[in-house]
């Protein structure tokens, strides 16, 4: 075991930690004030949802000794021997329990990024049950066939380093089968959405881009020249990602955007996400670049297409993840990591590239399929969308019986002294045709 | 002239605006503002301690017209305004002394 590597891994997993509070305000600033407070619920909810079900399930799942290439056994059930001796063939120098830490950051994240796509409309029940589902059902075995010894792709010789496919091309997908499923916000296409306070998107922004340096360096499993390599190659793709952005809304807009920058910057890191520990310093800008101008054509595909992916998903993350994985099929460099592969541009001919598109299609057939049906069956039973009513009003409301802004102190505690209304306090719940706004 | 007053839902001021702007009405000033009527608020709910808050979001429009026009700018609001629920809102109108247009300092119905 080593002390550095297992410090470093520690802080790290600490920092993506991070990433999920910080994409809750990315997500709630770019909604409607009467939807902040459920929008941030879906992330920082994921962070007691999934932690819990990590231990008790989806780690195993994930990482457990395989079975068939397609998942992992049932050894790490509840972290059963998941302790301070390090996994071999896990994380060789750090506590296999730190290891199992680090990973679980990332499967609360990864369902937090889906949440984005049908932003303003969700049960929050309905988004618990899917959550709970599709983190064991989609994002454990993904993980398995893309990270964990013996899994298919990871066989393969596919190379995702730090989760283009299993981070975000599975949480883009899965969004885009949400939306399908769920339908289209009450007057998407008319009214104006309006994003009520961007200055807490780029806060947002701010968090994630820093605390991509643990998802991505960290990634290296350890305090070493890998780590420095790709810790530079993320802030690489992040810069590289709002330029281009930038780039593309001067072009468009004729004006450069604020909400355009910080979504290049997170484009340019969820494209840089696969190669950044195998790449170097240019062809990180290269792919932080192209990401950043894809996602920004990508975004204005669901007004053409018609289908509402609130806080673009499908254009970011589903998009940038592509861009990234196929690229590193171009620059991947051996010379950046022994354990990688020569890309078409480093001498390494289309080998890796055809590995890197069997990667994404398996992840696209897979998580759609999967996620469409999960969806379904959460719509069909407990149900997945709000009331009409209820959408009115807004999810916070609704759905949590807050306000996200009081800038009044009107109002009375129910069974308080001051409390004299002599109506009946409304239920929470909002039934159908009753109309509280 | 009169000033027409109206208070409704805030999700259907969009809709009360297209409809005056059908009728060829060319301005209306509007306000957020906080009320109840007949229809009562809402709970909410911090750290279990449970509060009934009464006063719910509205917009207040305000457009002066010309005598003659009334009738149909009331039809207007209640048409773009209306859910056929509690909580719709309100119309009411009262008679204005002076209108004048500060730019050209025209008075009366020429400054509408």
């Amino acid at each position: 075991m080593d002390t550095g590597d297992t410090a470093f891994v520690l802080v790290a997993s600490a920092m993506v930690m991070f990433m999920t509070p910080g994409l809750a305000l990315f997500y709630g600033g770019m909604v409607r004030s009467k939807n902040v407070l459920g929008t941030i619920m879906q992330s920082i909810f994921a962070l007691g949802l999934v932690s819990v079900l990590w231990v008790l399930i989806g780690y195993t799942l994930a990482f457990g000794p395989d079975v068939g290439g397609l998942i992992g056994n049932l050894d790490f059930l509840g972290f059963k021997d998941v302790g301070a001796v390090p996994n071999e063939a896990l994380a060789a120098t750090i506590p296999h329990v730190s290891f199992a830490t680090f990973q679980m950051m990332f499967a609360i994240i990864t369902p937090a990024l889906i949440t984005g796509a049908f932003a303003e409309r969700m049960k929050f029940s309905g988004y618990v049950v899917f959550t709970t589902l599709w983190l064991i059902v989609v994002y454990s075995p993904l993980a398995h066939w893309v990270w964990a010894p013996g899994g298919w792709i990871r066989e393969l010789g596919a190379l995702d380093f730090a989760g283009g496919t299993v981070v975000h091309i599975n949480a883009g997908v899965a969004a885009l089968a949400a939306v399908l499923v769920v339908g289209k916000r009450k007057g998407f296409g008319q009214q104006a959405f309006i994003p009520h306070n961007l200055t807490m998107t780029v806060l947002g922004t701010g968090i994630l881009w820093f605390g991509w340096f643990g998802f991505n360096a960290g990634s290296a499993l350890g305090a070493n020249g890998l780590a420095a390599s790709a810790f530079l190659a993320t802030n690489l793709g992040a810069a590289a990602g709002a330029c281009g952005w930038a780039l593309m809304d001067l072009r468009k807009e004729g004006r450069s955007t604020t909400l355009g920058v910080a979504s290049g910057a997170v484009a340019g890191l969820v494209a840089i996400t696969p190669a950044a520990g195998f790449v170097t310093p240019l062809p990180a800008i290269a792919i932080g670049l192209i990401g950043g101008v894809v996602c920004a054509w990508a975004v204005g595909l669901k007004f053409r297409l018609g289908y509402d992916d609130s806080l673009d998903v499908v254009g970011v993350h589903l998009m940038g993840g592509i861009v990234g994985a196929l690229l590193t099929g171009v620059f991947a460099d051996l010379a950046v990591n022994g354990a990688g592969a020569d890309g078409l541009l480093t001498g390494g001919g289309l080998a890796l590239l055809g590995k890197q598109f069997i990667a994404v299609g398996a992840t696209l057939a897979f998580s759609f399929v999967v996620s469409y049906a999960l969806l379904k069956l959460v719509d069909a039973t407990i149900g997945l969308r709000v009331t009409p009513e209820e959408e009115i009003v807004g999810i916070d409301l609704s759905q949590h019986s807050e306000a996200g802004y009081s800038f009044s102190e009107s109002g009375s505690l129910v069974g308080g002294t001051l409390h004299k209304t002599e109506a009946a306090p409304i239920p929470v719940a909002i039934k159908e045709g009753s109309d509280i706004r | 002239m009169k000033i027409v007053v109206a208070v409704i839902k805030p999700f259907k001021l969009e809709d009360v605006k297209e409809s005056l702007d059908g009728i060829g009405i060319q301005g209306m000033t509007v306000t957020d503002v906080r009320g109840f009527g007949r229809q009562k608020g809402h709970t909410e709910v911090y750290r279990g301690a449970e509060y009934q808050v009464d006063f719910s979001p509205k917009v207040r429009l305000e457009i002066v017209v010309d005598d003659d026009r009334v009738d149909e700018v009331i039809k207007a609001i209640e048409t773009g305004a209306s859910t056929q629920s509690i909580g719709d809102g309100k119309i009411w109108v009262i008679p204005v002394e002076q209108v004048i247009r500060i730019r050209t300092d025209e008075r009366g119905p020429d400054a509408l």
